[in-house]
């Protein structure tokens, strides 16, 4: 059946037991974005520890595909640098534009190459973007704050 | 006299077959995702189109086309022959006078033109308003009878204000003094909702607005598709409603208007064809309809509309009601067999059409939708264009099955199957 093709087994597994939900208190960013088409919401928060490792918490309402997609994109990016997350963020993004040719590099993308079929229903490319354009968004604005530290 | 049993046999041959209907819509011929039947349960978004309109509407082009109200030659009179043909077409369908009618691009343009028409106003005009004044609205309200009004509000400093709805989806109207006040201007709500399906009780609603000298504008964009509307009984001073969504083309809309308001009523797009006389520093306006027709119509649009109009009267709305009525009990009946289903709005048939939406628990709409999609079964998911009343609902997004005459209780089967199949797939149960 095609819906399995998008409903892998590890979406539905991040959908029912998601990871890193649940806002952490301690941030220095806030970001909150919606989809406009159909109403799912995520709001994350980002904070660089000591080290400029990202620690990386969320929460949010919307789709197995939308919600799945924040849990597995808090899993891979908690922890690296934004340096580090960057490949990760790119390689999602052209995963989501591929259409369905491209079955993602499992070495850097781990379980998100199950989003790989998300590409060819293009009405959920956005579900599954959602949390990573919020973190997109979210990396520059940290990045804004720790350049300006720098600055000093 | 008719006997009792020839009075049953009577109604039961006017009944709709809904099967040798769909022989009309060419799109019906068609499978989806893998050699599936289409069952079409989005009709509230828009409607499928009969062969009759697809056909008039390319032989408008094929035949007939050249510029309407302009030009000196053969074509040109035909074209406004079938041009202002529909217009009568429309008067007759609302049972309103043929000035009354205005072609737009849809119903949200309807609403906006009226909106800005009304920022047009000269402050000694009707329809001017200033800050003490004040716009009524519902919670139930599409974006596109929502936002014109509140902006409308934002730029003249009018108070926005807005009935809200109970428990079962339907209008609070207990405290409709203090909602419609003396200073109100405008009343602005939704004949049908597009989300609950309500149908919204006008009587009081326009007594009071009169009362107090506002205009009452009706977004009848669910309801004129499915119900027999006459604008005089409705006591209405504005009414918009789709093409789209009443078997007509893409691209054509309907407003109409009380002459005695348009008369008054400034226009809001400038151009040709809307004028009497033109200087260089100065206009004047030609009257309605034209006043709020600029430049080239769309003519082959407007007249796929009467076709549809026509279809629609052929069959009967009435009888297509009855029909749609029919259906909305069995999928009120199967989904509320159901546990796991709530249904949005009145679970009853008494003042409520022919759309339905509903949550599941554990499984979001979108997910449900793409699962009923795999069945080739279309259904619209998400928050309808009425996000605040979402929000009063207390939910993202709700799943919604709107039928039409086309439906049948297969369909209906279908889709509570489909719900079925859907907790069985995402392990919900
Ligand atoms: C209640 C209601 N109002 C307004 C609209 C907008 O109609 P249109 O697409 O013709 O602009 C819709 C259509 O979605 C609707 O359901």
């Amino acid at each position: 059946m095609h819906l399995d093709n998008l409903y892998q087994e590890v979406i539905l597994d991040h959908y029912k037991r998601p990871e890193y939900k649940g806002l952490g208190h301690d941030f220095q960013i806030a970001v909150h974005h919606v989809n406009p088409s159909c109403g799912d919401e995520i709001t994350l928060h980002l904070r660089l520890d000591n080290n400029s490792l990202l620690q990386l918490t969320w929460d949010g309402v919307g789709c197995s595909i939308s919600m799945a997609s924040a849990s597995v994109m808090a899993g891979l990016l908690n922890g690296k640098t934004i340096d580090q997350g960057q490949p990760i963020l790119d390689a999602f993004l052209a995963l989501m534009q591929s259409k369905g040719a491209d079955a993602g590099d499992e070495e850097i993308l781990d379980d998100a190459v199950a989003f790989s079929g998300v590409s060819k229903f293009p009405a959920r490319i956005k579900c599954a973007l959602l949390a990573w354009m919020a973190y997109k968004d979210a990396a520059l604005q940290v990045q804004g704050i720790s350049g300006a530290r720098e600055n000093v | 006299m008719a006997t009792p049993s020839t009075q049953t046999i009577n109604r039961r041959s006017m009944r709709l077959d809904a099967q040798e209907l769909r022989k009309d819509f060419p799109i019906f011929q068609r499978t989806v995702r893998g050699g599936q039947r289409l069952i079409y349960l989005d009709s509230g978004a828009t409607s499928q189109k009969p062969r009759v309109v697809i056909e008039e509407e390319s032989n408008f082009y094929s035949l007939t086309n050249a510029a309407v109200h302009r030009g000196a030659h053969q074509l040109a009179e035909e074209a406004t022959d079938a041009y202002e043909g529909a217009r009568q077409i429309v008067a007759d369908f609302l049972g309103a006078k043929l000035d009354e009618i205005i072609f737009t691009k849809n119903a949200t343009e309807s609403l906006n033109l009226l909106a800005y028409a009304f920022s047009n106003s000269e402050p000694s005009g009707r329809f001017h308003l200033k800050k003490q004044d004040r716009i009524v609205v519902t919670e139930m309200e599409h974006h596109a009878n929502l936002i014109p009004w509140q902006q409308l509000a934002k730029r003249s400093g009018a108070t926005l204000a807005w009935f809200s709805i109970d428990g079962q989806g339907r209008l609070d109207l207990s405290n409709i003094e203090e909602v419609i006040t003396v200073n109100t201007k405008v009343v602005a709500l939704t004949h049908q909702s597009n989300v609950l399906g309500t149908i919204n009780p006008l009587t009081a609603i326009v007594k009071r607005a009169h009362e107090v000298g506002a205009i009452v504008i009706l977004d009848a964009c669910q309801s004129a598709p499915h119900l027999e509307i006459d604008v005089a009984t409705l006591g209405v001073d504005f009414l918009a409603f789709s093409g789209h969504k009443s078997l007509g083309p893409t691209g054509v809309g309907v407003l109409w208007g009380r002459v005695d308001l348009l008369e008054q009523l400034p226009p809001f797009l400038y151009g040709g064809s809307m004028i009497e006389t033109v200087t260089m520093a100065e206009s004047t306006w030609a009257p309605p309809p034209r006043r709020f027709e600029a430049g080239v119509p769309n003519m082959a649009q407007a007249v796929g509309l009467g076709a549809a109009l026509n279809y629609l009267n052929k069959i009967g709305l009435s009888r297509i009601h009855e029909h749609e009525m029919e259906l909305t009990e069995q999928l009120l009946l199967g989904l509320s067999e159901n546990s796991d289903v709530e249904i949005f709005g009145p679970n009853n048939l008494e003042m409520r059409g022919e759309v339905v939406s509903f949550g599941l628990a554990n499984i979001h709409p979108h997910d449900l939708g793409q699962y009923l999609d795999s069945r080739g079964i279309a259904v619209r998911t998400g928050h309808h264009c009425a996000w605040p009343l979402n929000r009063r609902l207390g939910v993202n997004a709700t799943t919604r099955a709107s039928l039409y005459l086309y439906n049948d209780s297969l369909d209906i089967d279908a889709l509570i199957e489909g719900v079925r199949g859907a907790q069985l797939y995402f392990g919900a149960r």
